[in-house]
């Protein structure tokens, strides 16, 4: 499904300064059971969110309202786990738009990019920079420039650069998806079937 | 140019290369379940697309199933939508469907080896992350997620750039009570829960050779839980030998072109490994898991790390002992345990049985322990009453369940409660993976067992010692 275009996005960050997120944090195994791509949001980081009886965690930094944006910083080894795209969703579906991390795991980066959340992976000292900058200032504001392959601190001019391959990049400007691009050479595969090793 | 294993499986599935992008990988066999697929065929509704090649496709329910009166309709409202959506679309587009009660049902990663359409030089997909399974017997397997679900659907293929390679060597033998699944948590445990993202595996060794095929499972099932894509142990005769004369392996003239093309499946001597690391079988001792990642394994007679010790966080790492009100330094033997869970993709096969049975046998269930003994298909519950292992458990107070992921990943009602340790055979130790609140301690199925019948943390060399004696 074609999906959002990303351009250019200015935001607030969301501090999640903890190693090894894994995706049952993210979306815990028991809300994937729904047959449509809807609602996810809510359950995002549901048993870290939620006390068992539903009430918010107040320590919780998606509970406080000072924090807020569409970029979610997370530590590093971020998305470990299941190949659940519906981590994916719950970050989405929620708000976030980009999660910036110092290290990716595989799938969940995959996952993400098929979706049009952009995965921007930093240095581990530029992400200390922006924990720091948020916890100095949670208004402050990160711009993340697709293009340019670009995250920058406004109020420091601070900016680094990050890897994307170009595919990729051309298809979150754009906002097409890979079945887009399969389904044109959808020939070349029957071709290739016929004189597959198996 | 000399390649590896690894190159030779990816290189003759790429249908068409992007530059500085990914590459269009042909997809052999394709397996399906009821969580991550129903969005996929929903995209392909929206689309208006039918499946590209449905005999390529497998659906089996495993993640949501009950594994307690399967015959009767599932109770819950959402699981069963999810199950029913499963069924109708794979009669719909003419997939083999393998759902709860049918003869062949069992978790995805157990039945795909078990009726031959896991083959040597596939590339095999699933909305599964421990689709690495597969790689035990020299395919290319890995997890995806919805959306390349919906790709492999509509076109038989994914886009991915190509990973780069490692080869993980244990050389030497085994020490007694030293499992597969010990192997695999003790590298683990050296290479981080995050050592081998990027990379695809390869195990090479005598410890994999001497290796049997289920062993090998267990081992390439594990890859993904240090961040590979994928983990693989090139084809040899022990391999063929499994194979062979299952449903969907090929015959006669078939097979001899398959064994041509798979008699190629070894990396070439003198390949180039982005990465290498060996390890001494002789180091490795039973592991078991104190921490909430399954990076946070030692052998089971040591003492818990202390944060100063520790790569990585701090903060992380306090936070995971604090979750499993564990101290730095504390040992693991003695600790009491509530909940003794065998099966899943990663430990629910015949030989996890044998091993669980060879140490309960003659003993009793320890009162204070809830055991869910969960076979991973049918084949399985019948090879366990077949070889007279049923018997064996019944008679130390055990009870065997139905076929399913169970409280590997507690979709189903199999769930450990909040604040109860579990020492589980499965493959994850996250936070809540278990039910909410649950503490999971991962080992192999001689230290559940050992734990089954002692109520606590226990090494099972004990148990097997005082065997000897007798």
């Amino acid at each position: 499904m074609a999906y959002d275009k990303f351009t250019v996005l200015k935001s607030t960050g969301v501090p999640l300064p903890i190693e090894n997120v894994d995706t049952d944090q993210i979306i815990p195994a028991r809300f994937l059971k729904a047959t449509e791509r809807k609602g996810f949001g809510d359950n995002l980081f549901r048993d870290w969110r939620y006390h068992p009886d539903n009430t918010p965690k107040k320590d919780f930094v998606l509970n406080n309202p000072i924090y807020g944006g569409k970029i979610l910083v997370g530590g590093k080894n971020f998305g470990s786990g299941s190949s659940r795209e519906h981590a994916a969703w719950a970050v989405y579906d929620y708000g976030f738009r980009c999660v910036v991390s110092s290290f990716f795991a595989d799938i969940f980066r995959n996952n993400c990019l098929n979706i049009g959340v952009l995965p921007v992976q930093v240095s581990p000292e530029f992400l200390h920079k922006i924990f720091t900058a948020i916890e100095a200032d949670p208004k402050t504001e990160i711009v993340v420039d697709l293009q340019e392959q670009s995250i920058t601190l406004t109020a420091t001019g601070e900016k680094e650069n990050f890897d994307i391959n170009d595919y990729k990049k051309q298809n979150m400007l754009n906002g097409f998806d890979d079945i887009d691009y399969l389904l044109n050479i959808k020939e070349d595969i029957r071709d290739f079937a016929k004189n597959a090793p198996l | 140019m000399k390649k590896t294993l690894f190159d030779k499986v990816w290189d003759s599935h790429v249908v068409h290369s992007i530059e500085n992008g990914p590459d269009v990988l042909f997809i052999d066999r394709h397996m399906i379940h009821e969580v991550t697929s129903p969005v996929a065929f929903q995209g392909l509704k929206t689309r208006d697309i039918p499946v590209m090649y449905p005999e390529k496709t497998f659906a089996t329910a495993d993640h949501n199933t009950p594994t307690i009166n399967q015959h009767l309709p599932v109770e819950d409202p959402l699981s069963a939508n999810q199950l029913r959506a499963l069924e109708e679309n794979s009669n719909e587009h003419g997939i083999s469907y393998w759902g709860l009660g049918h003869k062949k049902n069992g978790i995805v990663h157990v039945v795909g080896p078990e009726y031959g359409i896991t083959q040597p030089g596939a590339t095999i997909v699933c909305g599964d992350s421990h689709t690495s399974t597969h790689g035990a017997f020299g395919a290319i397997a890995f997890g995806i997620g919805t959306s390349e679900v919906e790709m492999v659907l509509a076109t038989q293929c994914i886009m991915q750039q190509k990973a780069k390679s490692m080869r993980i060597n244990v050389n030497g033998s085994l020490n007694r009570g030293v499992t597969p699944k010990d192997v695999a948590l003790y590298i683990i445990s050296k290479l981080t829960t995050s050592g081998a993202t990027g990379y695809f595996v390869e195990y090479a060794g005598g410890v994999f050779r001497n290796m049997s095929m289920e062993g090998r499972m267990t081992v390439c099932n594990l890859s993904i839980e240090m961040g590979a894509r994928g983990g693989m142990i090139a084809p040899d005769e022990k391999t063929f030998e499994y194979i062979k004369g299952r449903e969907f392996t090929p015959v006669g003239e078939a097979w001899d072109k398959a064994m041509s093309y798979w008699s190629t499946l070894k990396s070439d001597e003198g390949a180039q490994f982005d990465h290498e690391v060996t390890f001494d079988a002789a180091d490795i001792e039973p592991m078991i898991t104190f921490g909430t990642n399954p990076g946070m394994g030692m052998a089971i007679t040591k003492d818990i790390p202390m944060a100063k010790d520790v790569e990585g966080a701090v903060n992380t790492y306090k936070k995971s002992l604090e979750y499993m009100n564990f101290q730095e330094g504390d040992n693991m033997i003695g600790k009491p345990i509530d909940f003794v869970f065998l099966g899943s993709c990663t430990n629910g096969r015949i030989e996890d049985f044998r091993a669980f049975a060879s140490i309960v046998k003659g003993r009793k269930k320890a009162d204070n322990v809830t055991a869910w003994l969960v076979p991973g298909s049918h084949k399985v519950v019948s090879a366990i009453k077949e070889e007279g292992i049923l018997e064996v458990l019944q008679e130390a107070g055990f009870a065997l369940r139905e076929p399913g992921c169970s409280a590997c990943l507690a979709m189903n009602d199999d769930k450990v409660p909040a604040g109860k340790y579990a020492v589980s055979t499965s493959n994850r130790n996250f936070e809540g993976r278990q039910g909410p609140g649950a503490r999971t301690l991962l080992a192999s199925p001689l230290v559940a067992a050992a734990a089954a019948v002692t109520g606590k943390v226990t090494d099972p060399r004990e148990l097997m010692e005082l065997e000897m004696a007798h």
